[in-house]
């Protein structure tokens, strides 16, 4: 009410007539400081992971970020826009290269970087129309696109370093081994538990022996573990994404019907079977699992509006990525997930709509009871 | 429509090309794509059905009365389609292994009975042939050209295997990229449709260009005069 007077008085004021279009009042949001918060919600994740895997992962950060900005010029270039440094500060093309980098393994090679970059700016998102547009995230595009396309070097973790000159490599000889894409030293190599869990399966070897033995990969809290560069750290990808849900960027909707989806059929499985279900505890640190329900499956574009649908499209998520990983042939599956329902976002939302105001769910009119005249 | 040879020609493999323009035939257009000889052995099959069929159903066209042209036409198809396919089985034996399916599913390309309907029922024998020679060939070069693009980015070769289609002649044609072990997507369904997709894009942003031009080109005498 306070904005449509102050507008009239303004257009009063002039005693011009002149016709200000609504929205009246901006909250003084926009999408750069959205982006930023974002952003800064994964600075911690992002700075420990540096310091767990060493300079390689550092220079794939870079690099993908680099590649994502490049390809969003070009592509805006291309398509004639004049507005090609605006939207490259408004930190979107930065943001999707950034979480394309933390869904990598840590020393994957330079041209996994570069080729991440024009497959989620390019294909993902500018063929789409750009921000806003595209159907699916592009960053799980590109990852999922990388995936299939280069199984063998994107799943090649490391085994977790911190950065000191005894064990980690050296600035140079992490530079040489990320330009040359040589293969990993084999005392490097490590599996992450998903992956390990699901080979030995495969051998014939259940859960309770695999896990028991000395070879197992470590499971902890602080992410002292193989896995994608930016994965590990659950307790500060889940503090982001508390910061994120306290700023109001993102609500709980999503990210809890995600874990929730995750963690109920990986209880029920493990308490029936313990011998060939992972725990919940265990589905919920490894892998994407937190990542992707914080700050992937809340991407503003491809998740439905309305607080119902992303409860129904979080729980979609959790439950494909539990098939997935239990059933399916990769071992993790919370990209393939988070693609699966970005494609159903819009029968979501037409399923689901709003109530409008005065009318009910169906879009009848309320009946409205009749009124004594005073 | 044009009705002269070159213009026949020039609809063909161009302005309605069954790919780029009419976005007929996406089956298999998608399938069998994954490299280029497979493009080029589909391409060909398909030119040599379209052809005869054209031909065929240009002479009938005034015997075949309209209310059952479809059954006799998909008959005429049918028969020429297994010919083909018998012949490639015979001779082709390896290409055919990989085409196997499509061949016999060449029947129900729409594009064969669509320039049946479109061309053939309304033109004469000769124009029908041409028309069916040019449609044929813009169809090989569509799929050889995306199954060129697939090949190259998803498994690093070029005309692998064309000794098999053309003769041992043309195994200069093979080439292999050294280093490169491809992008796998590219040979799955998803890089069939990417490519095509780019194509498609880059097509129209030719035709804009030589529009512009065209019209640059009228515009410029108008403005010297003035």
């Amino acid at each position: 009410m306070s904005t449509a007077g102050t507008s009239s008085a303004r257009a009063g004021s002039g005693l011009t007539a002149a016709v200000i279009a609504s929205p009246h009042a901006h909250g003084g949001n926009s999408v750069s400081a959205t982006m930023f918060r974002v952003k800064m919600a994964l600075v911690p994740a992002t700075l420990f992971s540096f310091w767990l895997f060493g300079w390689p992962s550092f220079f794939l950060w870079a690099l993908t970020i680099l590649s994502c900005l490049c390809f969003e010029a070009l592509s805006l270039r291309l398509m004639g826009s004049r507005r090609i440094k605006a939207t490259l500060l408004d930190g979107s093309a930065l943001l999707t290269g950034w979480l394309l980098a933390l869904s990598l393994p840590p020393w994957a090679p330079w041209w996994v970087a570069v080729l991440g970059g024009l497959i989620a700016i390019v294909i993902g998102k500018q063929v789409f129309g750009g921000i806003g547009q595209n159907v699916f995230n592009p960053a799980m595009v590109a990852r999922v696109a990388l995936l299939v396309s280069f199984p063998l070097p994107l799943t090649q973790w490391v085994t977790p370093l911190p950065l000191s000159p005894v064990a980690g490599p050296d600035f140079v000889h992490s530079l040489r081994q990320f330009l040359t894409s040589a293969p990993l030293p084999d005392a490097m190599v490590s599996a992450s538990v998903l992956g390990y869990t699901k080979t030995e399966l495969s051998r014939g070897i259940d859960l309770l022996h695999s896990l028991s033995s000395a070879s197992a990969p470590a499971l902890s809290w602080l992410g002292e573990r193989s896995g994608s560069f930016g994965e590990s750290a659950s307790l500060l990808i889940l503090g982001g994404g508390l910061y994120l849900l306290a700023r109001g960027i993102i609500s709980w909707h999503t990210p809890f019907s995600v874990l929730a989806g995750v963690a109920i059929p990986a209880a029920i499985g493990h308490q029936l079977d313990p011998a060939h279900y992972l725990s919940a505890t265990t589905h919920l640190l490894s892998g994407a699992a937190l990542l992707g329900a914080f700050f992937i499956a809340t991407d503003y574009v491809t998740s439905p509006n309305t607080g119902s649908g992303q409860i129904v499209f979080g729980l979609g998520i959790g439950l494909l990525t539990w098939v997935i990983r239990t059933y399916g042939g990769y071992p993790e599956g919370m990209a393939f997930a988070v693609l699966l329902m970005n494609a159903l976002t819009p029968v979501i939302d037409r399923l689901i709509k709003p109530r409008i105001l005065g009318r009910d769910r169906k879009g009848k009119p309320l009946s409205i009871p009749e009124t004594k005249e005073s | 429509m044009s009705n002269s040879f070159a213009g026949i020609m020039k609809e063909g493999l161009w302005n309605q090309n069954v790919v780029f323009a009419q976005l007929l035939a996406m089956c298999p257009t998608m399938a069998v794509t994954t490299s280029g000889t497979n493009g080029l052995g589909m391409g060909l099959a398909t030119t040599a059905v379209l052809i005869v069929s054209n031909i065929l159903v240009s002479t009938i066209r005034h015997t075949v009365s309209s209310q059952v042209r479809i059954p006799v036409f998909v008959v005429l198809i049918a028969t020429l389609v297994t010919l083909v396919d018998m012949a490639m089985n015979a001779w082709l034996h390896d290409l055919y292994k990989v085409l196997g399916l499509f061949i016999a599913l060449i029947v129900v390309n729409c594009a064969i009975l669509g320039r049946a309907e479109a061309f053939a029922v309304k033109n004469g024998v000769l124009a029908s042939a041409v028309d069916g020679l040019a449609m044929g060939l813009g169809f090989t070069g569509a799929l050889t050209m995306i199954g060129l693009i697939r090949e190259f980015l998803g498994s690093g070769t070029l005309f692998a295997q064309a000794s098999n289609l053309l003769g041992p002649a043309f195994a200069f044609l093979e080439v292999k990229i050294p280093g490169y072990g491809g992008a796998l997507l590219m040979i799955l369904p998803p890089g069939g449709f990417a490519v095509l997709g780019f194509l498609l894009a880059g097509k129209r942003v030719m035709e804009s260009r030589i529009e512009e031009r065209a019209r640059a080109a009228t515009g410029t005498p108008d403005a010297i005069t003035a």
